[in-house]
């Protein structure tokens, strides 16, 4: 086998569209045998022009534009947007706003961590835990729905603060939930980190190096199971964050040593959950009282936008690490500049590190897990390619024949 | 849900994500998982339209993935019932100006049953598709 190596290796691709994959993007392996030699990939195929559209619509609009970015980590764009333009305007979010943009960020960050968590069993093949993840998370959107009004895409952040309070009579549900998931932690580590399988299937798989990881700039839970502390957070603390006490989670809380492996990662998520539910513990003891939005009226804020001028860079903690947006405002109405970097941008890269050499099968599991979100990162950065490909059919037999006749009458 | 004749055989779903926020993605999921749990029907997401009756169509069709989505069709054996979820599959939602859509997805592949919502609760999922189941007893027997 040996010998022939060379000659025997070929290539599978896999996607855009393909039962293993949630979301639609392009693999090609090189693959010799079982084990993986190198892997490319073409994200694009979720690419809506969002960058654009926004600088046409008016920054309360863009709110709103910015939950459809995604719809697992609708609210940290949300925040990363409204942070940005706050900035620009000089705008000081009231302390009850900022201490419910917490709360819902950590909320989405339970159901986030769930809903991988499900996945992840799921790429394994461990079907009743998929389900078993799933079920636990509904009772997250269940008090997100209770909060915000819907399940996904919740509309709740306004440049300026929060559009909706949370009121008295809702803080006993909330604290059910959170008791709910206190009881249900021990369980959940127990399950997915004792577990004969999935500790066979995940540990030293899809390995990340501490030095890999800082030199790919991979960052959330992906950089801390690798070992970087990083943390956006406590790094440089935002909405009520810098008030709570916080520690970035890292696997060696709980195990002896960081490998950087799946199981590492795994590890990880189901602490965060846990301290997701400290943190929103901790908001609600210290909630204070007030105004929630710094204008009501979105004439006014309207108005204000029109006076705006300057540039910023918002960023939030997302569930997949950090996200970050850039808005420059000159005066007009709608944003001059608007750049989205998310999490899973700084994360895709790390995939050919960890895919090399490993076999066929564990393809999925570590694919799935960095936490990749393609709705988020497929941003303006494609748009070129995707041109590319246009232009490689029609448009460049036109260009083609254009170019013949400018040669035939020069 | 009221038994119907339509319930004699499972029906299988084909999910295609053609460039959506996730926001469907996670609801479709949460609405085949146990609180709702539509595999009592029978109902379950399969990993090949080939064995598909039904393809769940979510997104507002990037260029990029026009020509998938008319492969996958192609590939999704008749009779067949296309469910358009979400409203940017509908009309193109909050992306109805953007420059890099192909979409709606009416525009690409005919569409039998609409769910609106952005995004449609799991509720409104499953009520979508038995409505799918409907008229892909309406197809059947006109094709016998």
């Amino acid at each position: 086998m040996s010998d022939t190596k060379k000659d025997s290796t070929y290539t599978v691709p896999i996607g855009p569209i393909h039962p293993a994959l949630k979301e639609p993007v392009m693999f090609t392996f090189q693959i010799n045998g079982e084990v993986v030699e190198s892997v490319d990939f073409s994200p694009g195929q979720t690419h809506r022009g969002i960058e654009w559209m926004g600088m046409r619509r008016n920054p309360a609009q863009i709110v709103h534009l910015t939950d459809r970015i995604c719809g697992i980590c609708g609210v940290t764009h949300s925040i990363c947007f409204a942070r940005a333009v706050e900035q620009i305007m000089d705008i000081q979010v009231p302390e009850r706003g900022d201490y419910i943009r917490t709360i819902v960020a950590e909320l989405e960050r339970i159901q986030s961590h769930l809903l991988w968590a499900g996945v992840a069993a799921h790429e394994l093949g461990f079907d009743s835990l998929f389900h078993l993840a799933w079920r636990v998370r509904e009772e997250s959107m269940d008090v997100i729905e209770l909060i915000t009004g819907n399940r996904v895409n919740y509309g709740i952040v306004q440049v300026g603060g929060v559009r909706r309070d949370i009121v008295e009579e809702q803080f006993p549900r909330i604290q059910q939930c959170l008791t709910y998931y206190r009881d249900l932690a021990d369980k959940l580590l127990h399950l997915f980190l004792h577990d004969r399988t999935i500790m066979m299937r995940c540990r030293d798989t899809g390995v990340l190096s501490y030095e890999d990881a800082l030199h790919l700039c991979v960052v959330g839970p992906t950089a801390r199971a690798s070992g970087v502390r990083k943390d956006v957070r406590v790094d440089y603390p935002y909405c009520a964050y810098g008030d709570l006490s916080i520690d970035p989670v890292l696997p060696d809380q709980l195990l002896d040593e960081i490998r950087g492996d799946v199981y590492d990662r795994i590890v990880v998520r189901v602490l965060e959950v846990v301290q997701s539910v400290d943190i929103i513990q901790q908001c609600l003891d210290n909630m204070p009282p007030g105004e929630i939005t710094w204008e009501q009226k979105i004439a006014k804020l309207l108005l204000a936008f029109k006076k705006a001028k300057g540039e910023a860079v918002g960023r939030h903690e997302a569930p997949r690490g950090e996200a970050l947006h850039y808005v420059k405002m000159t005066g007009r109405e709608s944003p001059y500049a608007w750049k989205v970097k998310a999490s899973s941008y700084s994360n895709l890269i790390s995939w050919p590190v960890m895919l090399k050499g490993e076999q066929i099968a564990d393809i999925p599991i570590i694919v799935a897990s960095i936490d990749p979100c393609l709705s988020c990162t497929d941003r303006v950065a494609i748009v070129r390619d995707g041109e590319r490909s246009i232009l490689s059919k029609e448009e460049l037999h036109r260009l083609s024949v254009e170019k013949t006749r400018r040669l035939q009458h020069g | 849900m009221k038994p119907t004749p339509a319930l004699n055989r499972s029906l299988w779903v084909f999910h295609l994500n053609t460039g959506s926020c996730n926001g469907c993605e996670i609801e479709i999921v949460a609405a085949i998982t146990p609180r709702y749990d539509p595999e009592r029907f029978g109902i379950k997401l399969v990993g090949s339209p080939r064995h598909a009756d039904v393809l769940m169509v979510t997104g507002p069709v990037p260029k990029k993935m026009k020509e998938r989505v008319l492969r996958v069709y192609a590939q999704t054996p008749d009779p067949k019932v296309v469910i358009c979820c979400g409203t940017c599959g509908e009309s193109g939602g909050v992306y109805y100006d953007s420059y890099n859509l192909d979409g709606p997805i009416d525009d690409v592949i005919p569409v039998d049953v609409y769910i609106s919502g952005c995004p449609p609760r799991p509720e409104a999922i499953l009520h979508g598709v038995v409505k799918a189941i409907e008229k892909l007893e309406r197809l059947e027997r006109g094709a016998a």
